[in-house]
């Protein structure tokens, strides 16, 4: 409800017609720069995306040229590829990974208190930080396959950062150790949100532990799940630090994702008509999944 | 015109009328209660009195100022709210003079003013306190406190008591109504609760859907209900109402109750003549379960008592009476019984009707007959 | 703290708790590993490394991958260390957290209390803004900056992250004065306190705790972009992250991990710290961005 809504006529005075009108002035900058900055620009670039500009914006149209190009291009197949391995598996190893840490850390752990900070305090550093981290630690030479070596175990192998087939995979590693921890934190929440009469009742009613779980306590976790899931998935769409910081994209381009496509094309390969149909697609993707997430959280709150 | 005239108002928001067309004269040193189940756009008026909300169409004018335009601190008004809302960070003297602060008003005069209140609400002992630190009932005060430093032209109360727990209600309850007689200030006052409006009124307005359904003093409404919101919103256990007929038998009117072998008739002494129109049709039969009794608990002023025999369905001993629900034409009806009637569930009793507070509403606009 | 209070309804054998303090602390060891590996490393001689030793305590102690890292290091071609880099990165994140958390608290005192038509939808649009792919504007911002001529400069860079960063500060103070009683303005109005007066006296001293969440979540947000960084500011002006990328890329001769290791710490140093003394608001603003506040 409202505080107020003036609804002044002419005989009010100035002053009261100017309180009445301030919430708008002070709002007003704000609202001004999202529309440029954040519209605007989606505006202007999806206006790009069917030009034929390539080092500079260009203004000419082409129609659709750029998408029909993009999806010929091979990197960008790879960048797809890519994606939904990367994607997938990232969301669900940093789901049941957080899952599982949330509900044994809710078993009265004595030192919870000093667990739950060291699961989560990967989501403090910049990808850039533990993406170097990674990359030396799982680099063949001087990381984990030669330590192990050096430990006696002559016939360990671990150089997946050097092969184009598995590069991909290292970087979910790092992403799941950085993000794993957060999802464990919104899952815990879930949990100390249910009443604990209900499982009282479940328990009455002879359901064992593994019961309990799996058809009260999962259940009620429906919307820790989505919005694990939906952030989770936006994170991944709009991944670059963490690939540019660990392997460039490479080796060769077998690592790129729509990020660093978008990026390369458009500031390295100057053909910024096909960065800005990628950029589109990576936009309207992610829209895709939060628009009606966030239209019903935000129904929901009225 | 009144001291406080609101005069056809109106309050849309959008395409939706939430308040339709009030009018409403208040004088001076009266105590108003806007009383309704929520919903029905009592807050929302008092918020426009305030100035809090726009007024859609209509006028309010305080002492013949129409105030539709002017700011809430300009209209020379203080309110109560449900929360109290005491500014959590300031202690309770910052509280009661932030408002003369704010006016521009010097230091000392600030000081003395609240020095005055203080002592009148017996707070003075809490003044530096924080809010937080404040019991249910000293907030309440407080609240209070705030509003008569600005000695205002009209107080606002939004639900001030029903934050509090029930004992401390009835006290704060009594001590509102003591001020208003010693400081005789003028009162618009919102409130769910019907023993509140009966209690601290000179004149209730009973609002439901956005219309005033009835406006009067607390006698008026509780003898004379507008129609049968009122007279079942009113009131605690609510008004029992039947469906009767109305017959002429040996040149009286009488309320006929229920069908067959179960048909009571009940006669209806000094009955207006509206009534005579209603002849042979159906009406609702209103009777407020004090005036179904026990035959010796029955109202001794009343010149007609009239006997109905019937079986007793369940008792419900309340300490000072005994509550009674029988079956009557369908419908249960509560009796209200001296704590010691010997009445007893599955068996007859034989009731006293006092017809006298009998009110009849017609079926079809629910309005009271008259 | 419903399931683990202390009459909690679930129950398990030793044998169970066992292995869960063992999936703990493996997890636990996991998450501390790389930073470990960081710490020591980068305090240790480079041959230590490059002979396999990575994974082991420094059998000599050294400093000096830090001073490297701090002063002298090549940056790209610049044997300038990472100090400017640092000192960039504060001048970039100060000026940014402070105004995108005003414009932040502004917003929301007004969305929710000063309640117009429009309001939802414009609310709706700002939280939308928070989570689209930035390469969606890097192309116009690049062609902004330089018309406003702060192209490559931290100014620019200022500018990108209050434009973008005040989404989530007006989620945050929204979400936060949603829940803040409106009577208590109500009230204010009565007693004759304007738009910037209830702000003032009566919203900003009870929001010391969201306005230390914004805080800690706008810096941390800051400080460890990337991609802005790349894009606008890749010379003198470059921040930490930059920098670092570019020291861990540097490809001059023999690659000297233990300062890669130190500069990777000074760049996840000041967030870390944050961390550290501010956990429970740092928490609560990654909760807030992504279940309701």
């Amino acid at each position: 409800m409202a505080a107020t809504d003036p609804m002044l006529d002419s005989g009010a005075d100035f002053r009261t017609r100017l309180q009445a009108w301030l919430p708008k002035i002070v709002l007003a900058p704000s609202f001004a720069v999202m529309v440029i900055f954040v519209y605007g620009f989606i505006a202007f670039t999806l206006y790009l995306s069917f030009t034929d500009s390539r080092m500079l914006p260009s203004y000419d149209l082409v129609g659709w040229q750029n998408y029909e190009r993009l999806f010929r291009v091979r990197q960008w197949d790879t960048a797809i590829i890519n994606l939904g391995i990367f994607a997938g598996l990232y969301i669900v190893i940093s789901t049941i990974i957080g899952l599982f840490l949330a509900i044994f850390l809710d078993q009265k752990i004595r030192g919870e208190g000093f667990l739950r900070p060291i699961f989560l305090y990967p989501m403090a550093l910049s990808f850039i930080v533990t993406g170097t981290a990674w990359k030396w630690i799982l680099d063949p030479a001087i990381g984990l396959e030669v330590t192990m070596h050096r430990w006696g175990w002559e016939s360990f192998q671990f150089d997946w950062i050097k092969d184009s087939d598995m590069a991909i995979y290292t970087i979910v590693i790092a992403a799941v150790w950085q993000s794993s921890g957060f999802v464990m934190a919104m899952f815990l929440a879930g949990l100390r949100g249910i009443d604990n009469e209900i499982l009282k009742a479940a328990q009455m009613d002879g359901a064992s532990n593994f019961q309990m779980y799996r058809r009260i306590i999962l259940p009620q976790l429906r919307p820790a799940f989505l919005s694990a899931f939906v952030i989770l998935s936006h994170l991944a769409i709009k991944s670059y630090d963490l690939v540019v910081a660990m392997t460039d994209g490479g080796p060769g381009t077998s690592t790129w994702l729509p990020a660093l496509f978008m990026y390369e094309y458009t500031f390295t390969r100057n053909q910024m008509g096909i960065g800005a149909s990628s950029a589109v697609i990576m936009l309207m993707t992610i829209a895709a999944i939060m628009v009606p997430y966030l239209y019903a959280e935000l129904k929901e709150q009225k | 015109m009144g001291f406080l005239d609101i005069n056809n108002v109106t309050k849309s928001y959008g395409a939706v009328e939430v308040l339709h067309k009030v009018d409403i004269q208040v004088e001076e040193g009266e105590f108003l209660v806007l009383v309704g189940p929520s919903g029905c756009g009592k807050s929302t008026l008092l918020n426009m009195i305030a100035g809090l909300e726009g007024i859609s169409s209509g006028e309010i004018a305080i002492k013949d100022r129409v105030v539709n335009n002017v700011t809430p601190s300009k209209r020379n008004i203080a309110m109560v709210f449900q929360s109290y809302a005491l500014y959590p960070n300031m202690t309770v003297g910052q509280n009661i003079t932030f408002g003369l602060e704010m006016q521009g008003t010097p230091k000392a005069e600030r000081d003395k003013a609240m020095a005055e209140v203080a002592s009148l609400l017996q707070i003075e002992n809490l003044l530096a306190r924080k809010p937080g630190q404040l019991s249910g009932g000293q907030r309440q005060r407080v609240a209070m406190g705030r509003a008569l430093v600005r000695d205002p032209d009209v107080f606002l109360f939004d639900e001030p008591l029903s934050n509090l727990d029930a004992k401390l209600r009835v006290d704060m309850r009594t001590e509102i109504k003591k001020l208003h007689q010693k400081l005789g200030t003028t009162i618009v006052y919102v409130t769910h609760d019907q023993i509140e409006a009966m209690t601290l009124s000179t004149r209730i307005a009973v609002m439901y859907d956005g219309y005033v359904q009835q406006l009067g003093t607390p006698k008026e409404i509780y003898d004379t209900p507008a129609n049968i919101f009122v007279a079942t919103f009113m009131g605690s256990p609510a008004m029992n109402v039947l469906p009767a007929k109305l017959v002429e038998m040996n040149g009286a009117i009488h309320a006929e109750v229920g069908s067959g072998d179960g048909e009571k008739h009940l006669r209806i002494e000094n009955a207006p003549e509206a009534y005579r129109s209603y002849i042979g049709k159906s009406v609702m039969l209103g009777i407020r379960p004090e005036a179904i009794t026990d035959p010796e608990g029955a109202d001794r002023n009343s010149r007609n008592i009239q006997a109905l025999t019937n079986m007793v369905g369940v008792t419900e001993p309340a300490g000072a009476d005994t509550f009674v629900t029988m079956e009557l034409a369908g419908k249960d009806c509560v009796a209200r019984m001296r704590a010691d009637a010997e009445a007893h569930p599955g068996q007859p009793f034989e009731f006293a009707v006092n017809m006298d507070k009998a009110v009849l509403f017609d079926p079809q606009t629910e309005e009271r007959i008259a | 703290m419903a399931v683990a209070s202390s009459d909690t309804a679930i129950r398990s054998s030793n044998v169970t708790r066992t292995f869960i303090y063992l999936f703990l602390l493996l997890f636990a060891l996991f998450y501390l590993m790389p930073l470990v590996i960081m710490v020591l490393n980068s305090l240790k001689p480079l041959s230590e490394i490059t002979s396999g030793g990575m994974i082991a305590m420094p059998r000599e102690w050294t400093i000096e991958p830090w001073l490297s890292a701090w002063s002298t290091a090549q940056i790209g071609v610049e044997p300038t260390g990472l100090r400017p880099y640092f000192i960039n990165s504060i001048a970039m994140a100060v000026p940014a957290v402070a105004i995108s958390t005003v414009a932040g608290a502004l917003n929301g005192y007004v969305l929710t209390k000063w309640h117009f038509r429009g309001a939802t939808w414009i609310f709706g649009l700002l939280l939308f803004s928070c989570f689209i792919p930035f390469q969606i504007v890097l192309i116009p911002m690049a062609r902004i900056l330089g018309l406003l001529e702060i192209a490559g400069t931290t100014y620019g860079l200022i500018l990108v992250h209050v434009v973008y960063g005040i989404g989530f500060s007006t989620l945050y103070f929204r979400n936060y004065y949603a829940a803040f009683p409106t009577e208590l303005v109500r009230a204010a109005q009565i007693d004759g306190a304007g738009f910037f007066q209830i702000f003032w006296r009566i919203m900003l001293p009870s929001s010391g705790p969201i306005i230390a969440v914004c805080c800690i979540w706008q810096f941390t947000n800051i400080w460890n972009d990337f991609l802005f960084g790349a894009s606008f500011a890749s010379g003198d002006a470059a921040p930490m992250t930059v920098a670092l990328n570019n020291l861990v890329n540097s490809s001059t001769g023999e690659r000297p991990y233990n300062v890669h290791f130190a500069g990777a710490i000074m760049a996840a140093g000041p967030t870390l710290l944050v961390y550290i003394v501010a956990g429970r608001y740092f928490v609560r603003g990654l909760m807030a961005g992504s279940v309701k506040g």
